[in-house]
């Protein structure tokens, strides 16, 4: 699939985002983050910015934009309408949150119930938009099972990252303590299922141009003309391959970006706590750039059947 | 709406495809081109079409395939590939807007260009390629089994079928109702043993294939003669001396 860099940026982004607010409700719940104006200027600030930017990224590439709202309506059948629509919901209780932690000063009574909901529809919009993808059996590579536990574990996982960093920043050490723990936890359990991901996908496909096509019967079957001799939208938006042929080397990328090298951060932050500013911002880039190559393979390494067709 | 028809009619119009009479000559695809490019989902864009590059709208895209058995036997399979209006349409439930329909009253695939936001998701969904995107308008275009064509009354009765099965110089397009079992179309699929194409993807496609007829193996009755070997039975009135030297070279 051509890995369009809008549908990059919104996974990648919203998945931090909503993984940081799943954090930040916990931590308050714990009680080992209070509610203190700057922190929660700052950790929802960046919450919502990597939410909402990666939302309005996501109509980008829509040949309609001004029409994006119409897609709220389908949410019975589609699972990208369903997405739409539960982002634009969890804005309610995550944002009645924020605002009471930054301008009430107050997280407790209701209002941490509040924000636990929050935290609850937070992972169930990162679990729509991975159905989005994991719905398509047209390609095979998302539909067989682990791109939703990807995308939540993932979710958690860069969320912990950002969450870990900001707790370090902003001096709750108690917080950045406890923390630590599941954001190793879910670096290790991210790799885990990624790896797994990607020893799954490089099986053979069941599906081949003698069962696309039905004239398994007479042989083996090869295209010898092709319908056209210039690339159609098929070809550019299904047909990308020069993902298949790096991705040994992008794989290898974002394994060390996006899990060893956070992981070896956090377990150095924890071992010397003076230093663990310095090494979680480190962490929470390397994470993200780690993420963003991730999510490019995403992309661009599943194989659309239609390419069955063309000999590919 | 894309859920899809909770009462279908039972009317499946769609189409039948003979691999085995099928030439490959494309004019089924530039005769859509032309109809539709001014029908319901017109215009069928082209980008820069006299350039080094073109591209454009198509509704129908025909391939060419060989199949080669493990004996080396091979044979050409010209193989046009349009939209099958499938009775599972994933094109029509993973739509976010109810562009993307399906008709109860026959089971046509629509989508509405209206409403359409250009997300480009059906095309994803679709197994078979039959979604074409159009850059220039920003919505997805599909083949409407030229619904603008089949019901027009302004037409006579013989022309009331798509335009690709209307041009179809050989016959290989044949186009009716496959959700009755007593229509021509049915018997067609029946007596020839027509399959829908990646049945395993569960979209369970209206439009069937015929295989190609297995190859005639030796000379059969149907077959043209080898030489023109009855040519040299008769004298054809030639002189006396020719007969005499016919007759004893003939022993």
């Amino acid at each position: 699939m051509h890995p369009a860099k809008s549908v990059i940026f919104f996974t990648t982004t919203t998945g931090a985002g909503y993984g940081l607010l799943f954090w930040l409700a916990v931590l308050s719940y714990r009680g080992l983050v209070g509610p203190d104006f700057m922190f929660g200027l700052i950790a929802f600030g960046i919450a919502f910015t990597l939410v909402v930017a990666g939302l309005l990224s996501s109509t980008l590439h829509l040949g309609h934009p001004e029409r994006a709202w119409r897609a709220l309506s389908q949410w019975r059948s589609s699972w990208l309408s369903r997405e739409g629509l539960l982002a634009v919901l969890t804005f309610i209780p995550t944002g009645l949150f924020a605002l009471a932690w930054i301008f009430l000063g107050s997280v407790s009574g209701p209002i941490i119930w509040l924000g636990l909901l929050g935290a609850v529809m937070s992972l169930a919009t990162v679990y729509t938009t991975s159905m989005i993808y994991g719905s398509l059996k047209a390609i095979p590579a998302w539909s067989i099972g682990w791109t939703s536990p990807g995308y939540l574990v993932l979710s958690l996982m860069s969320g912990a990252v950002l969450a870990c960093g900001l707790v370090v920043l902003g001096g709750y050490w108690q917080a950045a303590d406890w923390l630590m723990l599941p954001t190793l936890f879910f670096l290790a359990f991210g790799l885990v299922i990624k790896l797994s991901y990607w020893s799954n996908i490089d099986r053979p496909l069941a599906n081949t141009a003698e069962t696309a096509t039905g004239l398994g019967e007479f042989g083996k079957v090869r295209m010898i003309e092709s319908p056209h001799d210039q690339p159609n939208y098929l070809l550019k938006e299904m047909g990308y391959s020069i993902a298949r042929k790096h991705s040994k080397k992008l794989r290898r990328i974002a394994v060390i970006c996006a899990f060893i090298l956070p992981f070896a951060l956090v377990v150095g932050g924890w071992l010397v706590p003076e230093m663990a500013q310095y090494f979680l911002s480190v962490a929470t880039l390397l994470c993200g750039l780690g993420l963003v190559v991730e999510r490019w393979l995403f992309f661009a390494e599943a194989k659309h059947v239609v390419t069955l067709y063309y000999d590919q | 709406m894309t859920s899809l028809p909770k009462n279908p009619s039972g009317k499946k119009l769609g189409l039948v495809i003979d691999l085995d009479i099928c030439v490959g000559c494309h004019a089924c695809a530039v005769n859509c081109k032309e109809w539709n490019t001014s029908g319901k989902m017109a215009p069928l864009t082209d980008l820069e079409p006299y350039g080094a590059k073109p591209d454009g709208v198509w509704f129908n895209r025909i391939h060419t395939f060989e199949a080669i058995s493990d004996a080396g036997i091979s044979r050409t399979v010209h193989f046009p590939k349009s939209c099958l209006h499938c009775d599972d349409a994933p094109c029509v439930t993973v739509c976010p807007t109810g562009a993307s329909y399906k008709r109860e009253e026959d089971g046509i695939v629509l989508v509405n260009t209206d409403i359409c936001i250009g997300c480009k998701l059906c095309s994803w969904a679709c197994p078979y390629g039959a979604r074409e995107y159009d850059e220039d308008e920003g919505v997805m275009k599909k083949c409407t089994l030229c619904v603008d064509k089949i019901y027009n009354e302004n037409l006579p009765e013989e022309s009331r079928v798509p335009a690709c099965v209307s041009t179809c110089p050989t016959g290989a397009r044949s186009f009716g109702d496959l959700g009755d079992p007593n229509s021509e179309v049915s018997k067609l699929v029946a007596a020839r043993e027509g399959y829908a194409l990646m049945p395993e993807q569960g979209t369970r496609p209206v439009n069937r294939y015929l295989p190609p007829r297995p190859k005639q193996v030796g000379g059969g009755e149907a077959s043209a003669p080898r030489m023109l070997a009855h040519q040299d039975d008769s004298d054809d009135g030639a002189g006396l001396l020719a007969s005499w030297v016919d007759k004893v070279l003939s022993r």
